[in-house]
């Protein structure tokens, strides 16, 4: 699969494979009929956490380069700590399978960002790219310099910069997440609307989005890291009124998946609150809480596709991917969607409104 | 996983222009009603000092140093105040230049000057509603407040720079609500009248203060409607006239 190497011309308007579980059917569409494709009291949840600029490049005392991408937030340390992955020399230009290792950094070793002065306070059994990272200073002055020094983590596949205005959703708002949650990207404002009008309701929880990739084998595997999540009470109160009903329970991204369900009790109960889940959504996971998924274009080689095959057949998923393919989707951050739509709930109603 | 149980915490606004003026006194009022404040302006000096004196109230306010018309700085100003205080509740646009002081007739007017104007009366109110409204309309709630002028609605002579970019922010923010009606969204246009500011003696220096409002006064005035539930709510796409003292106001703007 090729990835996007740019931005579409209009973000609500990219090529979207449906994959209809429920008739075992696959559908090319576009992004902008996603109103149609929806029903009247199916549930659209978002992950509204904006993308941080998690990437700060700076030295460790010798003067020697070092990369830091923040992976998530240490919530066991509190204000200012982060859990990083460390790389040496380079851009991001190269992969990151191809970026040299950091320096040997030990506990209490410090770093400069710019202005920001950051101390490893923690080494991880993972991998030694991954540090526990104290940054310096008052909640004011560690979030100026992260916004004056940080930029969003980028991406070697890319032809160019990504601003930080670019990896956001329109909805985006408390800055949680650490990798764009790039799912909700073709979602623009007409769509949400037009989805509304349509009898088909939006809700949404933040979602501390981690890196989706290190380029450390080791590190890759374990991934994602344990990760906070945010359930507004309207929220678990949209999601019970939905079942009730027969709706279903579309969940925008992989990031919302594992909130939901992570955040769900083995009975498929949902309270209100935050909390952190370290959720592995596995081949033979059975959703709880989500029905449907809205993502990107993934293929059987990401982790990400375990998390489709809990929605789908694999074979149907299979099926996608070989069509996606075989038809010049592009996969990643900017690229194109897939929708999977569940079997039929017990209310009857068509699931498609459109002919292939 | 831990569940922990949100709790309602104080609603939280942002104004830009914070540092001076009736955005100073703005940010003063709010926190003074129980808001947790963001201030924004492009100097950190006289930025921390209002910030330093709401936290000396008991108050909760965070100052970012930043120019809302750079184009760059609005993602990160958005970024930093849910970061500091959580979704924000009420955006405040009100930042202004009054383009080229002391006031000129248009036909005087350098073009740069008027594009000036529209960047940072016109442009960055736009950018920053479209950062923070798309968060406010997901959750159902939220309020704009663009800070204009009757200069904006009254063709006062040498005002063209100031009074075009603040007669093209209340269309747009008429055009913001209808857009946003039903989503649980207000936006509302506040012209607060002649105000003892620097703004104001900057641009009419032989107006006698004691004949001008005190911004103290009129900040409170908004506040008191903005905080006004229920069939006293201002609706969305209002026009309101915030006076601190309609007696000092009688005599009008001389041209």
């Amino acid at each position: 699969m090729t990835a996007a190497r740019t931005y579409p011309a209009r973000r609500d308007d990219v090529r979207l494979l449906v994959v209809d579980a429920g008739a075992g059917e696959l559908h090319e569409r576009r992004t902008t009929a996603l109103p149609a494709l929806l029903s009247p009291g199916d549930l659209l949840v978002v992950n509204d956490a904006a993308t941080l600029p998690a990437s700060l490049r700076g030295h460790d005392v010798t003067g020697a380069p070092v990369e830091a991408r923040l992976i998530s937030s240490d919530t066991e340390r509190g204000a200012g700590h982060f859990w990083a992955v460390l790389f040496g020399a380079g851009n991001w230009r190269q992969r990151t399978e191809d970026r040299s290792p950091p320096p040997a950094l030990a506990t209490g070793a410090r770093l400069r960002f710019g202005p920001l002065a950051a101390e490893v306070v923690a080494l991880s059994s993972l991998s030694p790219r991954l540090v526990a990272l104290r940054l310096a200073g008052s909640d004011d002055e560690v979030w100026a310099a992260l916004y004056q020094e940080g930029r969003p983590v980028q991406y070697s596949y890319l032809a160019h910069d990504l601003p930080l205005w670019a990896v956001q959703t329109v909805y985006a708002g408390r800055p949680w997440a650490f990798e764009m949650p790039s799912a909700g990207r073709p979602l623009s404002w007409e769509i949400l609307l037009a989805l509304r009008r349509n009898g088909v309701r939006w809700a949404s929880l933040t979602h501390a989005a981690g890196l989706s990739s290190t380029g450390d084998p080791a590190l890759d595997a374990a991934l994602p890291l344990p990760e906070r999540f945010d359930i507004p009470a309207a929220t678990v109160a949209a999601i019970a009124e939905t079942r009730r009903q027969g709706g279903r329970v579309i969940a925008v991204g992989t990031t919302v998946v594992r909130a939901l369900e992570g955040g769900s009790a083995p009975d498929g109960t949902l309270r209100a609150g935050s909390g952190v889940t370290s959720l592995r959504i596995i081949p033979g996971y059975r959703p709880r809480v989500v029905d449907g998924l809205l993502s990107g274009i993934h293929t059987a080689a990401e982790s990400h596709f375990a998390v489709l095959a809990a929605f789908a057949p694999f074979d149907l998923l299979r099926s996608a991917e070989r069509y996606a393919e075989a038809h010049q989707f592009k996969s990643h951050e900017l690229g194109d969607a897939m929708l999977i739509l569940p079997r039929r709930h017990a209310v009857d109603r068509p699931l498609l409104s459109c002919a292939p | 996983m831990n569940t922990t149980h949100e709790t309602k915490s104080a609603p939280a606004a942002l104004v830009t222009g914070g540092s001076r003026g009736l955005g100073r006194a703005l940010a003063v009022a709010l926190a003074g009603a129980g808001f947790r404040v963001v201030l924004v302006a492009r100097e950190h000096g006289p930025l921390d000092q209002v910030v330093a004196e709401i936290r000396a109230r008991g108050g909760q306010a965070h100052g970012i140093a930043a120019d809302v018309a750079d184009r760059d700085a609005v993602a990160a100003i958005a970024g930093q105040a849910a970061a500091l205080v959580g979704s924000i509740d009420l955006l405040v646009n009100n930042a202004s230049t009054l383009g080229p002081v002391p006031l000129r007739l248009l036909l005087d007017t350098d073009c740069e000057d008027l594009s000036r104007a529209l960047e940072v009366n016109l442009v960055a109110p736009f950018r920053l509603t479209k950062a923070f409204a798309g968060a406010m309309v997901l959750r159902g709630s939220g309020t704009i407040v663009n800070i204009s002028s009757d200069a904006g609605v009254e063709a006062y002579p040498r005002w063209g720079a100031y009074g075009a970019s603040k007669a093209a922010l209340e269309q747009l923010g008429r055009i913001w609500a209808a857009e946003l009606a039903g989503t649980g969204v207000r936006v509302l246009t506040v012209d607060p009248g002649e105000m003892n500011t620097r703004m104001h003696a900057d641009a009419l220096p032989e107006a006698d203060p004691a004949t001008l409002a005190d911004p103290e006064r009129v900040a409170s005035g908004i506040v008191a409607l903005l905080s006004a539930e229920g069939p006293g709510a201002a609706a969305s796409g209002a026009r309101l006239a915030v006076r601190g003292d309609e007696r000092k106001t009688a005599e009008g703007r001389t041209s």
